[in-house]
């Protein structure tokens, strides 16, 4: 009689789950590879314009960046709506450029100093009062490599 | 005093673990690589230069207002038609006197050739949107990259970006990028911006 019992205790056999951690070490791995660490938190509304003829900024540690655009909407009760520019984690004025850079270039190995591109990441709403202005400022501390932050894209419009 | 067995770790939750790391990461990091146009600013002088003139014929003005219109050598113009108008400005024609004068050049790789003398002047105004002032660039950078990769073809029978990409590997590629470089030399002047508020 025991016998027929046991026969008829048929179960689907469970799913080997013994490889699902590797899968997912894998999963982990590649995204720690090929991502970097948020450094900052927008404090400026930053949507950049578009353009074809862009080219990829190929070493990622020789990038600074500055952002220019108005504040986000929970700073613009503090802030107003006029555009500003943040390094790092703050709204900076034009005047504190020069350390900004002074800070960055000291950051970095000195074979790379002179290779640091300064990526100007501004909003499309932007008035180029600003930017020039920005600019000019770069220029005084010799910062002169220059990236326009911009998405690809197929074709412009007028 | 039989054998004592030693009790498996159970490795169940680690699976678990490994996705609250995952996430972890997903959420903290983040992928996108900068992209954008590249440019260089010029040095500053301190001593100012002797101004030197250049001849109206081989200067490409553009101007930009603050209601981001276009003037392009006096006319009215579309953001969109001036990549076509820079390519024709850029490459020259010898028989049109309006158009840039050329200039015997020895460049290594092709030997002595007429390179166009032409500058692209640009002005804007301050209250010009960063959005036109992008447009505008690009379009220019456009049409020297269009007319460098219809020269590198047609010299060296390889697209322009072909030779830049492969410029690293071997030297006499990146003599031919560096001539088709020089044949074309991008020349976009920004004039010093309009100041609201009188001399400085």
């Amino acid at each position: 009689m025991s016998k027929f019992r046991k026969k008829g205790k048929k179960g689907q056999p469970a799913v080997n789950t013994a490889s699902l951690p590797d899968i997912v070490f894998m999963l982990l791995f590649f995204f720690m590879v090929t991502t970097v660490m948020r450094e900052t938190s927008l404090k400026v509304l930053n949507i950049t314009p578009k353009a074809t003829e862009v080219a990829k900024l190929e070493k990622k540690s020789l990038v600074a960046y500055i952002y220019i655009g108005k504040p986000i909407k929970a700073l613009q009760g503090a802030f107003g709506t006029a555009p500003r520019i943040q390094l790092n984690d703050a709204f900076k004025g034009l005047e504190d450029i020069p350390l900004f850079v002074e800070m960055e270039r000291d950051a970095r190995d000195e074979k790379e100093r002179n290779k640091i591109v300064w990526s100007l990441k501004v909003d499309v709403k932007t008035k180029m009062g600003i930017v020039t202005e920005v600019k000019q400022e770069l220029r005084k501390v010799n910062a002169l490599k220059l990236n326009y932050s911009a998405n690809k894209t197929e074709r412009i419009s007028n | 005093m039989g054998r004592r067995e030693i009790p498996e770790i159970n490795a169940g939750s680690m699976a678990d673990i490994a996705f609250l790391l995952l996430i972890f990461f997903l959420v903290t990091t983040t992928m996108d690589t900068d992209k954008g146009l590249i440019r260089k600013l010029p040095p500053v002088v301190d001593d100012i230069p002797e101004e030197i003139k250049q001849k109206q014929r081989n200067i490409f003005e553009i101007l930009v207002n603050a209601n981001d219109q276009l003037l392009v050598e006096g006319e009215y113009m579309q953001v969109t038609e001036l990549r076509a108008k820079a390519k024709e400005f850029i490459k020259s024609d010898p028989s049109n006197p309006n158009m840039p004068e050329f200039k015997e050049t020895d460049i290594p790789g092709l030997g002595v050739v007429a390179v166009s003398k032409q500058i692209i002047s640009l002005q804007n105004d301050n209250g010009t949107s960063y959005e036109m002032y992008i447009k505008v660039q690009n379009e220019l950078v456009a049409a020297y990259n269009e007319l460098r990769h219809d020269f590198a073809l047609q010299k060296f029978g390889k697209p322009y970006t072909e030779l830049v990409q492969k410029a690293g590997s071997s030297d006499a590629i990146k003599e031919k990028m560096r001539a088709v470089k020089k044949f074309y030399p991008q020349r976009i002047s920004e004039a010093e911006p309009k100041k609201v508020g009188g001399t400085e």
